[in-house]
C-alpha cells in the first residue's frame, strides 16, 4: 500500500518461497520447495506432470494451503486464505483451462464480481471504457462488448490477462499459456510479457514447451517428484540438460531411428477440400513404412485435414485412395474398413471412454474382430485386450478403468485399439499433447514401429521438434493451403516456419 | 441342494476372481447385475422388513400380485434403460402408451373399425414405433436435446390419443385377451408377466453379449469416441428411441388387458415412474452406466414398496412421499459410493 512497487527493484520486494511442503495422505507432493521471483523477471517452472509445479502455483495463488514453509511477498509474510486474498495482495493466476463466462461480454468478464455501479445500475459506459483501456495496453483490438464465446482461444486468454491487470496484479502465474496457441499468438503473448516485465511485473511461467523457455524466461527452476532439483540463473541452457533433470536420468535419445520406407504407395490424397474451406486442394501420398509429418500453425487446417481423411468430417471435393482403391468417405466406419484409422487430437473427449475399462475401450471399434457373429464374450474381450496391452506395453490390466491411466498409457490404449486390424494408414493427431517428456520417447518408439511394420503413418504435431525428429517428409500447411513438402534432409525449423507463416 | 450350490457359486465369484465354474458363474452374475449391489441390498432389506411387519407380504399369492402389478412399469423400464444408457431420456413413454392403446382399441373394437385384436395390436405397435422414430430423428437430425424432443412427443402423442375418440374410453375386449393377464399358467405365470420376464432376459443378453448392445454403452460413455470408432451412432440412437416407444406401446396393450378397457388419459406420469425405476437400479443419467438387472431391481423396489405400503394401510399420498425419498436416497448412496472409490 505504501509505495508503488513497480518502480522499486529491490530483491526484497519480490516473492520468496522457502521450505514449502504439502502431502495428501501418505503422498508427499511437495518437499521443501524454495525459490524466489524478483520484481520484473520471468521464472520458468519446469517439470513433468506430477512434479509439483501445480501444487506450488496453487499455494502461491491461494487455492491450496501448505503443510509447512513460508512465503514472503514484497517483504511481508504472505499466506493467502483463498484466491481472492491472493488477488488482493497482487498475485493472480492464468489457468491452462481458461475460467471465463462464455456468454458474457469481454468487459463483463474483466469486471465480474466487481461491476462498476452507478445509481443502483451497472455503469456500462465506464466498464467498457476501462476494459477497453486495459485491452489496448495489451495491444488487443477487441470490442469490450463482444461475447467471449465468439473470441478465439488466444484472444480469450488476453481477456484473462486484462482481468488480472485491472486487479492490479504484480505477479502473474501462467500455467501452460501457450498449449493452445499458434506461433504468432505465442509471439504476441511474449511481447506482452516483456512489456509488462519492463513495467516491473513478475511472472512464474509453467510450460512443457522447452524451446519457449530460452525465449521468455530469465531464470529456470526444475522440479521432480515434489522437489526442486535444479536452479539455473540463465534460461539458455541446452534442452537436453533440462530434460535429463526433469526425468532424473540421462536421456540417450528422444527419437528412434526410422527405417527407409518401402515402395508401395498406400495413401493417395488428391485435391482434397473441406466445405468450410479449412483446407483446400491438398494433395500428397504416403508410402508403406513412411512417416509423413504435417506441420503448421494453429488454425492452418491440419486437424481438419486428417479428420476428413479418416472420415470424421465431410469433404467438398477431392479423392482419397488407399492401396490404389478409392475410399468413399461417408463416415469413420467406411474409412476404418478401408484401413484408415485416426488417433484423434483430444484424447479424453475423442479417444477414450474414460469411465470404461481398457478392455471395453479396446473392443469398441473392433467388434467385428472380437465378436464372431457379433457375440461379444467377456473372455474374448479379455484375450483381445491382453494382446493389445502386451503389444503396446500399456501399464494396466484389461479390467482397469482408463481414467486411472497416465496420458501416455491412455494414448497407447487408443493406438492398441487399432493396431490389431491391422490398418494400412495410421494417422496420429498431436500424439504427445499433454504427455510427460519422459513418456514421449515411448510413444515415438511406437510410431516408428507402426511404420516399420509396413503401415503408412501420418503425424500431425504443433511440436516442431517432434515432426522433424520423426518424419521422412514434412507437409506444411498455412491457412488451409499446402505450402510444400520438405524432405527430411531439407526440413529444418527455419524452413518449416518459413512455409508455415507464408 | 442345487439352490444352495448356486448361491455359494455366486458368493465365491463376487468375493474373488477364482477359476473354473465358480469364476464363470460369478462373472456372469456380476455382468448382469454390474454395479447393482446397493439397490439389491436395498430390495432385500425392504422385503425383510415387510415380511416381519406384515403376515401377508411373504405369501406366494402376494409375490405374484407384485409381479402382476409391475408388468406395465417393467416393460417400459426396459426401453427406458436403453435410452438412458446412451445418455438420452424419454419423457413421452406415458403418452405413447396411451396413444398405442387407443389405436389398438380403435382398430379392434366392434364399435369402431372392428378389424380384430391382432390387427389392433399390430397397428398399436407400429404407431408407437413411429412416435419413437420421430423422437429419435428430432434428436439425431434436428439436434434437439432429448429432453425437449420427447417433451414435444409427450404432448403430441397425448393429444392424438385424445383425438381418436374425442376423449372417451373404449371398453370391452374379448375374453382371451383379458385372460392374458389373469390366468396363471403352471399355477404362477400369466402371459403378461411371462412376456415381461422374456423381454428382460432378451434385452439383458442383448446389452451384455451383443456387439450392438455393447456399442450402446460406448455411445453413452462418449458419443464422439463411439463415432470415431466406426459405430453408427445416429442410426443406433434412432433405433433405441423407436424400441423404447414400441415397448411403451406394448405396455399399453398389457395395461388394456389388465383393465379390459383403454382410455386416452392412461399412463399419465408413468414416464417419471419409469425413469425413477431405471435410476434406482443404478443407471447414470449422463449415460454409459446401467443394466437390465439393475432396472429389474429398481422396478421391484418400486413395486414392493407400493405393495407393502398398501398392506400396511399407508395412504397413497404418503406412498408418494416415501417413493420420492427412496429415489433421493438410492441416487445419493450411489453418488457417495462412487466418490468413496
Amino acid at each position: 500500500m505504501s509505495t508503488d512497487p513497480r518502480h522499486t527493484h529491490s530483491p526484497h520486494n519480490g516473492l520468496v518461497v522457502s521450505g514449502l511442503c504439502k502431502s495428501y495422505g501418505p503422498v508427499q507432493v511437495l518437499a521443501d520447495a524454495s525459490f524466489e521471483v524478483r520484481p520484473g523477471e520471468v521464472v520458468a517452472l519446469l517439470g513433468e506432470n506430477g512434479a509439483g509445479k501445480s501444487t506450488v502455483s496453487n499455494i502461491i495463488a491461494g487455492s491450496t494451503k501448505p503443510d509447512a514453509g513460508t512465503i514472503t511477498w514484497r517483504g511481508n509474510a504472505y499466506s493467502p486464505a483463498n484466491p481472492a486474498a491472493a488477488i488482493d495482495a497482487g498475485i493472480g493466476m492464468i489457468h491452462q483451462e481458461l475460467k471465463l463466462l462464455p456468454d458474457l461480454s469481454v468487459a463483463e468478464n474483466v469486471y465480474v464480481g466487481r461491476l462498476p455501479m452507478r445509481g443502483g445500475r451497472i455503469d456500462r459506459a465506464a466498464m467498457n471504457a476501462r476494459a477497453s483501456a486495459q485491452l489496448k495496453r495489451l495491444g488487443l483490438d477487441v470490442s469490450p462488448e463482444r461475447k467471449v464465446r465468439t473470441l478465439r482461444i488466444a484472444a480469450q486468454q488476453q481477456v484473462e490477462i486484462a482481468k488480472a491487470l485491472t486487479l492490479n496484479a504484480e505477479l502473474l502465474i501462467f500455467d501452460e499459456p501457450t498449449a493452445a496457441l499458434g506461433g504468432e499468438e505465442t509471439e504476441l503473448l511474449f511481447q506482452q510479457i516483456r512489456k509488462l516485465k519492463a513495467e516491473g511485473m513478475s511472472f512464474i511461467y509453467i510450460s512443457h514447451r522447452l524451446d519457449e523457455i530460452a525465449q521468455i524466461a530469465d531464470r529456470v527452476v526444475v522440479m521432480r517428484d515434489g522437489r526442486i532439483v535444479a536452479r539455473h540463473e540463465r534460461a539458455d541452457i541446452p534442452v537436453r540438460t533440462v530434460v535429463e533433470q526433469m526425468v532424473g536420468r540421462s536421456v540417450e535419445r528422444m527419437f528412434p531411428t526410422v527405417s527407409a520406407p518401402g515402395n508401395d504407395t498406400l495413401l493417395e490424397v488428391e485435391n482434397l477440400s473441406s466445405p468450410e474451406r479449412s483446407f483446400q486442394n491438398v494433395s500428397f501420398s504416403v508410402r508403406a513404412g513412411e512417416i509423413l509429418g504435417i506441420a503448421g500453425l494453429i488454425g492452418a487446417g491440419r486437424t481438419e485435414l486428417v479428420r476428413a481423411i479418416a472420415g470424421a468430417d465431410p469433404i467438398s471435393s477431392g479423392s482419397v485412395r488407399v492401396a490404389g482403391k478409392p475410399v468413399h468417405l461417408n463416415g469413420p466406419a467406411a474409412a476404418i474398413k478401408a484401413g484408415v484409422v485416426l488417433v484423434p487430437e483430444d484424447r479424453k473427449a475423442q479417444g477414450v471412454v474414460l469411465d470404461q475399462t481398457i478392455g471395453e475401450n479396446l473392443a469398441i471399434g473392433n467388434f467385428d474382430h472380437v465378436a464372431p457373429n457379433a457375440w461379444v464374450f467377456p473372455k474374448a474381450v479379455q484375450k483381445f485386450a491382453e494382446a493389445g496391452i502386451r503389444r503396446l506395453g500399456v501399464k494396466g490390466r484389461p479390467n482397469q478403468a482408463v481414467s486411472k491411466l497416465s496420458g501416455g498409457n491412455q494414448q497407447k490404449v487408443i493406438i492398441a485399439k487399432w493396431v490389431s486390424r491391422p490398418p494400412k494408414v495410421f494417422i496420429l493427431d498431436e500424439p504427445t499433447r499433454g504427455i510427460d517428456v519422459g513418456a514421449r520417447a515411448a510413444i515415438y518408439d511406437v510410431i516408428a514401429d507402426l511404420a516399420r511394420s509396413g503401415m503408412a503413418v501420418v503425424v500431425v504435431s504443433s511440436d516442431l521438434e517432434e515432426v522433424l525428429g520423426l518424419s521422412h517428409r514434412v507437409l506444411v500447411l498455412s491457412r488451409g493451403r499446402q505450402r510444400g513438402i520438405l524432405d527430411r534432409s531439407e526440413a529444418s525449423n527455419i524452413a518449416v516456419m518459413e512455409l508455415a507463416t507464408s | 441342494m442345487a439352490v444352495s450350490n448356486d448361491a455359494s457359486n455366486l458368493k465365491a465369484g463376487e468375493l474373488k476372481a477364482g477359476s473354473g465354474a465358480q469364476a464363470t458363474a460369478g462373472a456372469r452374475f456380476s455382468a448382469v447385475f454390474a454395479g447393482t449391489m446397493g439397490p439389491l441390498i436395498g430390495l432385500v432389506l425392504l422385503c425383510l422388513a415387510l415380511s416381519l411387519t406384515t403376515d401377508t407380504f411373504l405369501t406366494i399369492r402376494n409375490i405374484l400380485n407384485v409381479l402382476d402389478q409391475v408388468t406395465v412399469l417393467g416393460i417400459m423400464a426396459i426401453g427406458m434403460t436403453l435410452v438412458i444408457l446412451i445418455g438420452g431420456i424419454d419423457l413421452s413413454v406415458g403418452s405413447v402408451l396411451a396413444l398405442a392403446s387407443m389405436v389398438m382399441g380403435f382398430v379392434a373394437h366392434p364399435d369402431y373399425l372392428n378389424l380384430g385384436l391382432p390387427a389392433g395390436i399390430a397397428a398399436a405397435l407400429v404407431v408407437a414405433g413411429l412416435c419413437g422414430l420421430v423422437s429419435g430423428l428430432l434428436v439425431t437430425v434436428t439436434k434437439l436435446p432429448p429432453f425437449i424432443a420427447t417433451l414435444a412427443m409427450m404432448s403430441v402423442a397425448r393429444g392424438l390419443a385424445n383425438m381418436i375418440t374425442d376423449g372417451s374410453q373404449i371398453v370391452g375386449f374379448p375374453d382371451w385377451f383379458t385372460s392374458l393377464s389373469i390366468i396363471r399358467h403352471f399355477g404362477f405365470l400369466s402371459v403378461t408377466v411371462g412376456l415381461m420376464i422374456v423381454l428382460a432376459v432378451i434385452f439383458a443378453i442383448f446389452l451384455n453379449y451383443r456387439a450392438t448392445g455393447r456399442s450402446l454403452y460406448a455411445i453413452g460413455g462418449s458419443a464422439e469416441v463411439a463415432r470415431l470408432s466406426g459405430i453408427p451412432v445416429k442410426s443406433l440412437t434412432n433405433w433405441v428411441y423407436a424400441i423404447c416407444a414400441v415397448l411403451a406401446g406394448l405396455a399399453g396393450i398389457v395395461l388394456a388387458a389388465r383393465l379390459d378397457s383403454v382410455q386416452p388419459s392412461s399412463g399419465l406420469g408413468y414416464e417419471l415412474d419409469t425413469i425413477a425405476a431405471v435410476v434406482i437400479g443404478g443407471a447414470s443419467l449422463s449415460g454409459g452406466v446401467g443394466s437390465i438387472g439393475g432396472t429389474a431391481i429398481g422396478v421391484l423396489i418400486i413395486g414392493v414398496l407400493r405393495n407393502g405400503l398398501n398392506l400396511l394401510g399407508v395412504s397413497p399420498f404418503i406412498q408418494q412421499v416415501v417413493i420420492g425419498v427412496v429415489i433421493a436416497l438410492a441416487v445419493a448412496t450411489d453418488t457417495w459410493r462412487r466418490r468413496a472409490q
